[in-house]
Order: C-alpha cells, then sequence, then structure tokens
C-alpha cells in the first residue's frame, strides 16, 4: 500500500464532514489522515473515550462515522474496544460472523496518559489486535484547557494557572510513547499532523501489526494554545522541527528516527507564537523556565538519537 | 406428556461459585470478561479452567480491573456477542459508572454477583450492600436462596435479559461464602436442555454488522432525547416482571423446578409475616414452619426479584396482614429510615387502605451470623406487634454485640 496523494485521495472517508470540531482543530486531521492508513476491504469499529471528537461527531440522532462506533464512557476507551475485538475473535472463530474487522480507537491526551492510562495498559497487555491512536493536544480541551500528564513545563492552563507564585506547570510531561512502547507490543509510533506521509506510513504498519498498535500524534488546539486558527499545522510542524515532538517509531523493538532534523530550531521559535506561553516572553522573571525547556528539549533528543542509533 | 425430571436433572454436590459456573459452561457465552475478588473468585478460576480445557467456545477476557470488566463486557455486547462477567463488593463498585452505561445502551449482560460487605472497614463476608447500592442502576436483580438458586437464576437471567421486550443487564445474587463457599446438593439439568432453554443470541442492531453499521453510545445533549431513553427504560424494566415469571414458569417445566417474583410459606392463615432475602430465607423459614407447628399464626415472604420490585404483587399477598417484619441484609444510612427492602416494602403498602404495621430488622453485616434464636426473636417480636397493634422500634439491628 502506497502513500501516493493520488492514491490516498481515492480512500473512502470514514469520518465525513459536517462534524462539529471547530475550524482548524488538529484532532480530525489526525484521524483522517490514521484512517487513511487503513486497508482496503475491511470493516471498522472506532472507539471514543469521552472528549471534543467525541461529543462533536455523534450528537444524536447523527453520526459523523461512515462505520461502526462506540463511545462508553471517560477511562475505557482501550477497555471498551477490546471487549469489542474479544467478541469478533469470538464470533468470527465461530463462524458467526465473515467480514473481516479492525479496531481502532482514537482518544485525547487526557483520555490516554491519564484516566485512561490503566485500562491502556491492560489493553496493550493483553494483546488485542487494536489500533490505539491518541490525539494529543496536550491539555483536556473538552472541558476548557485544564492541565493533564501530557502538558509540558511552564505552560498555562486554567489548571495550572501562571501568578506571582508560579510560572504554570511546574511539572514535565510523561513520555507516555516510550511507555507504550515498553508493553513490548508490535509497533509503537509518535507522528504529527504536519508530517502526513509519515503518519499514513505509521498507521499502515499499525493497522498491519498482528496485535495492539499505539500511534501519539501531535494535534495542536488552537483554543487552548492561543494562537491563530489557520497557525495548526505550522504549529506542529515547529514542534518537530524545534525536536520538542520527535517522530520516531518503534517497530517490533525496533527504534528508529522516522523524520531526521538537521538544523534543529530554537524551542523559543515554537513557543513564542502560542498564548499560553506568553508569561514566560514577559520581562526576565520566568526566563528561567524557558531555558529549563530548551535543556529538557536537547537532553530528550540526545536520549532518542542514542536509542535510535541515528546521528 | 409428562417429563421425568429424574432423567433430565443430575444431582451433584458443588459449591456455589462452581453452580454459576456450571450455568456458565452450558450457556456457553461468546464473551466473558471478568476480574478476580474474593468471593466471586472461584468463577472466574473455574470457569478460566472450562476455557482452558476447551469445553465452551467462550473467548476469555482477562482483564486489568472489574472496570475494565464491564467496559469490556459493554464492548462485547454492543459487537453483537452473548457477554457474561462475574464480580462482588468493591469490584461491582469500581464497575458504578458502568452498570448505568450497560443498562442505558439497553445491553443484555448477565452478571453473577457474589454478596460481599463493602469497605470500610474492609470485610469480605456477606451483606447485601454491595448490590442494593446499585440497585437504580437499571439492572434486573434476582436474589438466590441456595447453590440451587444461584445455578437456576443465572440460566434464567440470560432469557430475561435477551428478550426482545426488556434488553436489559441482570445481576444474580449470591450471598458471599454462605452459598459461595458452602457445598450444597443441587440439580444440574442436562447440557442439551439448558442450550435449548437459553437458546441462540439473536441481536438485532449490533456493530459487526457490516450491512448496517452501528453507532453506540452517541452523544445526547440539552435538545435531545435523554428523557425519552430514561422513560422507555423504566418501561422495559415494568416489562420485565411478567418475563420474569413468564421464564421461571417455562423453567418450572424443563427442569421441575419453577419459579416466581417471590414465595410464600402460609400466607394463607397467617397474620405476620417475615420477609427475608438470599441465604437467610432458609434459616427463617425453618424457624417458620417450626413455630406454625406450634399453632402460631405466622408466615414467610422469600423475595427473589428485588429489580423490578414486585410492589403490586407483595402488597396483595400481604393485604388483610396485621404486622410485617422486614429483614435486611444492609442498611441505607438514611437517618433512621431502615434498610433497602424495607423502605420500598413500606412504600408499596402505602395505598393499602388496611396497611400492616411495619417493623425492620438490619442483621447479618459483614457476615454476622444469623442464627436461628435471632429469627425466634425477630418472630416473638413481631407476634407481640400483630397482638397489640403497636410498634416500639421501627428499625431494629439484630445481633448486635453492643
Amino acid at each position: 500500500m502506497g502513500t501516493s496523494l493520488k492514491e490516498l485521495s481515492k480512500k473512502p472517508e470514514i469520518l465525513t464532514g459536517g462534524h462539529r470540531m471547530c475550524a482548524g482543530c488538529g484532532a480530525p486531521i489526525a484521524v483522517r489522515q490514521v484512517l487513511m492508513g487503513a486497508p482496503d476491504g475491511v470493516q471498522l469499529v472506532v472507539a471514543n473515550p469521552t472528549g471534543c471528537l467525541e461529543v462533536s461527531t455523534t450528537i444524536y440522532p447523527y453520526t459523523s462515522w461512515n462505520s461502526s462506533y462506540i463511545h462508553c464512557a471517560f477511562e475505557n476507551a482501550a477497555s471498551t474496544l477490546s471487549g469489542a475485538e474479544a467478541a469478533y475473535q469470538s464470533l468470527k472463530k465461530q463462524g458467526k460472523i465473515k467480514d473481516d474487522y479492525r479496531f481502532v480507537a482514537f482518544g485525547g491526551d487526557g483520555g490516554t496518559y491519564d484516566i485512561g492510562f490503566q485500562a491502556l495498559s491492560g489493553a496493550l497487555e493483553r494483546g488485542h489486535r487494536m489500533v490505539y491512536v491518541c490525539y494529543n493536544n496536550e491539555a483536556y480541551m473538552n472541558t476548557g484547557i485544564q492541565r493533564s500528564g501530557a502538558t509540558g513545563l511552564g505552560t498555562w492552563t486554567t489548571t495550572s494557572p501562571h501568578g506571582t507564585e508560579s510560572f504554570g506547570k511546574t511539572q514535565n510531561r510523561k513520555d507516555m510513547t516510550a511507555i507504550a512502547a515498553a508493553h513490548n507490543i508490535p509497533y509503537v509510533a509518535q507522528a504529527s499532523i504536519s508530517h502526513w506521509r509519515d503518519l499514513v506510513k505509521k498507521a499502515q504498519k499499525a493497522f498491519a501489526a498482528d496485535g495492539p498498535a499505539f500511534i501519539n500524534v501531535l494535534a495542536p488546539c488552537h483554543r487552548g494554545w492561543r494562537y491563530p486558527m489557520e497557525q495548526t499545522v505550522e504549529l506542529a510542524k515547529l514542534a518537530v522541527q524545534t525536536c520538542i515532538w520527535p517522530l520516531y517509531e518503534v517497530d517490533n523493538g525496533k527504534w528508529n528516527l522516522t523524520t531526521k532534523v538537521s538544523k534543529k530550531k530554537p524551542v523559543e521559535d515554537y513557543l513564542k507564537i502560542q498564548g499560553r506561553y506568553a508569561h514566560l516572553f514577559k520581562g526576565e522573571k520566568h526566563g528561567e523556565v524557558l531555558k529549563r525547556i530548551q535543556e529538557n528539549t536537547d537532553k530528550e533528543w540526545e536520549k532518542l538519537l542514542q536509542i535510535c542509533g541515528a546521528e | 406428556m409428562a417429563v421425568n425430571f429424574k432423567d433430565i436433572n443430575k444431582t451433584v454436590a458443588l459449591v456455589g461459585t462452581d453452580a454459576v459456573a456450571e450455568a456458565m459452561r452450558q450457556i456457553d457465552p461468546d464473551v466473558v470478561a471478568a476480574y478476580p475478588i474474593t468471593p466471586q473468585t472461584a468463577i472466574v478460576e473455574t470457569f478460566a479452567q472450562m476455557v482452558a480445557d476447551g469445553k465452551v467456545n467462550t473467548n476469555y477476557v482477562p482483564v486489568e480491573s472489574e472496570h475494565s470488566a464491564m467496559s469490556a463486557a459493554i464492548g462485547a455486547s454492543s459487537a453483537g456477542a452473548r457477554v457474561m462477567t462475574a464480580t462482588a463488593s468493591q469490584g461491582l463498585a469500581l464497575m458504578w459508572e458502568l452498570l448505568y452505561i450497560a443498562s442505558g445502551l439497553r445491553l443484555p449482560i448477565v452478571m453473577p454477583n457474589v454478596n460481599r460487605a463493602l469497605s470500610a472497614p474492609i470485610n469480605i463476608h456477606c451483606d447485601h450492600g454491595d448490590s442494593m447500592g446499585a440497585r437504580d442502576t437499571g439492572w434486573i436483580q434476582l436474589f438466590s436462596e441456595n447453590a440451587q438458586e444461584a445455578y437456576d437464576n443465572t440460566l434464567q437471567a440470560m432469557r430475561i435479559a435477551e428478550h426482545k421486550d426488556i434488553l436489559l443487564p441482570v445481576m444474580v445474587l449470591l450471598d458471599g461464602f454462605i452459598i459461595s463457599h458452602a457445598i450444597d446438593r443441587l440439580d444440574l439439568v442436562d447440557d442439551d436442555v439448558a442450550k435449548k432453554f437459553v437458546g441462540q443470541y439473536k441481536p438485532e442492531d449490533y456493530m459487526l454488522n457490516a450491512s448496517q453499521p452501528l453507532c453506540v453510545g452517541a452523544f445526547d445533549g440539552l435538545y435531545g432525547y435523554f428523557f425519552e431513553f430514561k422513560r422507555q427504560q423504566e418501561e422495559a424494566m415494568r416489562n420485565s416482571v411478567k418475563v420474569i415469571q413468564d421464564v421461571g414458569k417455562e423453567y418450572g417445566a424443563v427442569s421441575g423446578r419453577p419459579y416466581d417474583l417471590f414465595e410464600s410459606v402460609g400466607l394463607e392463615d397467617a397474620e405476620y409475616v417475615l420477609i427475608a432475602l438470599g441465604s437467610a430465607a432458609g434459616t427463617v423459614r425453618s424457624e417458620v414452619e417450626c413455630l406454625r407447628e406450634q399453632g402460631l399464626p405466622i408466615g414467610m415472604i422469600k423475595l427473589r426479584v428485588f429489580r423490578p420490585f414486585p410492589a403490586k404483587e407483595l402488597a396483595a399477598a400481604l393485604a388483610g396482614k396485621k404486622a410485617v417484619a422486614v429483614m435486611d441484609r444492609s442498611d441505607t444510612f438514611a437517618g433512621g429510615m431502615g434498610g433497602p427492602v424495607f423502605i420500598e416494602l413500606r412504600s408499596a403498602l402505602y395505598e393499602e387502605e388496611k396497611r400492616p404495621l411495619l417493623v425492620n430488622y438490619v442483621y447479618g453485616l459483614g457476615g454476622r451470623d444469623l442464627p436461628v434464636q435471632l429469627v425466634n426473636q425477630a418472630a416473638t417480636e413481631l407476634g407481640e406487634i400483630a397482638k397489640s397493634g403497636q410498634v416500639k422500634q421501627m428499625v431494629n439491628y439484630l445481633g448486635l454485640k453492643e
């Protein structure tokens, strides 16, 4: 299966237009790119935890999904979908159904890094054949920009506000992609909506994996990140170019850097155009935090290069 | 043609958990997603062995928590599979939000729950606080007196849940340790008879139907249909009364053991009546029969179906009685209102012109034993209430060490 635009343009749209996600939202872009990687001729079951994508695409009695779909609760997209996959394996083996199915979950970072973490870890460990995609916008956006385990150091959110005694979020984000990889599942990847061909290829590998696959996709949210809505893809690209969000995969245990960054841009290029970091650029008070973000980024990047055997 | 039930029943000695596992084997669900918890653990252990030995076609999903057990059950049932799980106590409590989702999505999941006290203090023994806390979650609840009933209820539960006018999940309740871990004599129906009785599951709408994909769990906001969904759920619960009775009769025809909403002793001439559910019903029956032999006008009701609550039928059965004592193996902490069965029965009798006097006995919390002497104490006090026409203390605690 290729990734030429000509080929991909012929793929059926599983997430149709007319849904109510914000104009300029990164999430539906991530969904459409991932679903372009789904194999031809299979049926899909899509799962969402509670979140923007769920409330905006399934407003009863309508649905934007040209496939079967399930939303159960917030913390259990992975366990709910694992049940659906178990049903498929059982019914298929017993000859009760004939069609081929693939199972894919799209969860936000809240439903993946935080409240849905246990259910996801359990599903990955049990080895269900399903693709779990985190559309990562680094905070709880559906409820109005609250910090999550994916929110980076120094970030303003409504529950990690900056003030006279605080510079925003005081903790680093957790490395969810590496945590997924630690489950030793067939395929894990980190991707960005700005690098669509890279993401489609990763989705193809994820769907082809004979077991669980996890893809962590950076999908900027202009409401929460506070930037002009037309810059969503640009922001995602800058995250890659500054190495704040490196693109890599762990394919059957082998770590590969999928997008090389020859001339790393300073993180400030990425941070300064986002309102959620504006307080770091006002006066000298929080200059130290900018330095720490750059240092963390450099350290993580070097570590990744080493693991991937890249230079 | 007369059925010789001896031919289709096999008498066995099993603990309650194995009796339930036998029913699960005969049902042979497509998916079982479960997590171990005392005193339910032996159900999943026995069933896992059945899977390992190829005795069932079930895909057994050994999840990492009860929350995921019910989530996976919901996913599997939505996909079109016949699904079971089992739990107890804290496990049921951890499933709490999902109990509402299972019933709200109208999924016919069957779940034996081995009744155990809820922490704190932590206690692994029997009371009904766990399932009583789930009484408003939209699940049908069937109580069992012994291993035989736990087995029979499990087979019937599948039929009730999957009935097209119902489509509600069903909890089969059996007392922790007292039933779950005690070896009991019971009759199992033939596999063929059980399988024919339970039948094949043919869902109408399900996700793995390629010709008609399904959206499950859509968002329904302020201007949607939430209210209508909930009203229909209540209607299904009302409809289930007749279905539970029909299935109980049908089960009687194939097994020799008919079931109804409740059963009774001596109601025809009793002036006062004890009501109990679960394993305590056996102790109560024994004492009531003993007292009746002594000529006392006492009777009893063993409540089998707690959800739907058979209010009309209980009111009719208790019409004209002087006094009724309700035995509750859990409390509501409502500040003096009594246990859940008492509160509901009291409400059910409100419309009656001649209401019996009511008294509540909360007993057996955290597995505290209910010896026959305590039942005798309650029966004696009830007799005095019937005679004097006065209830001195509405809510009483039986067998406290205080």
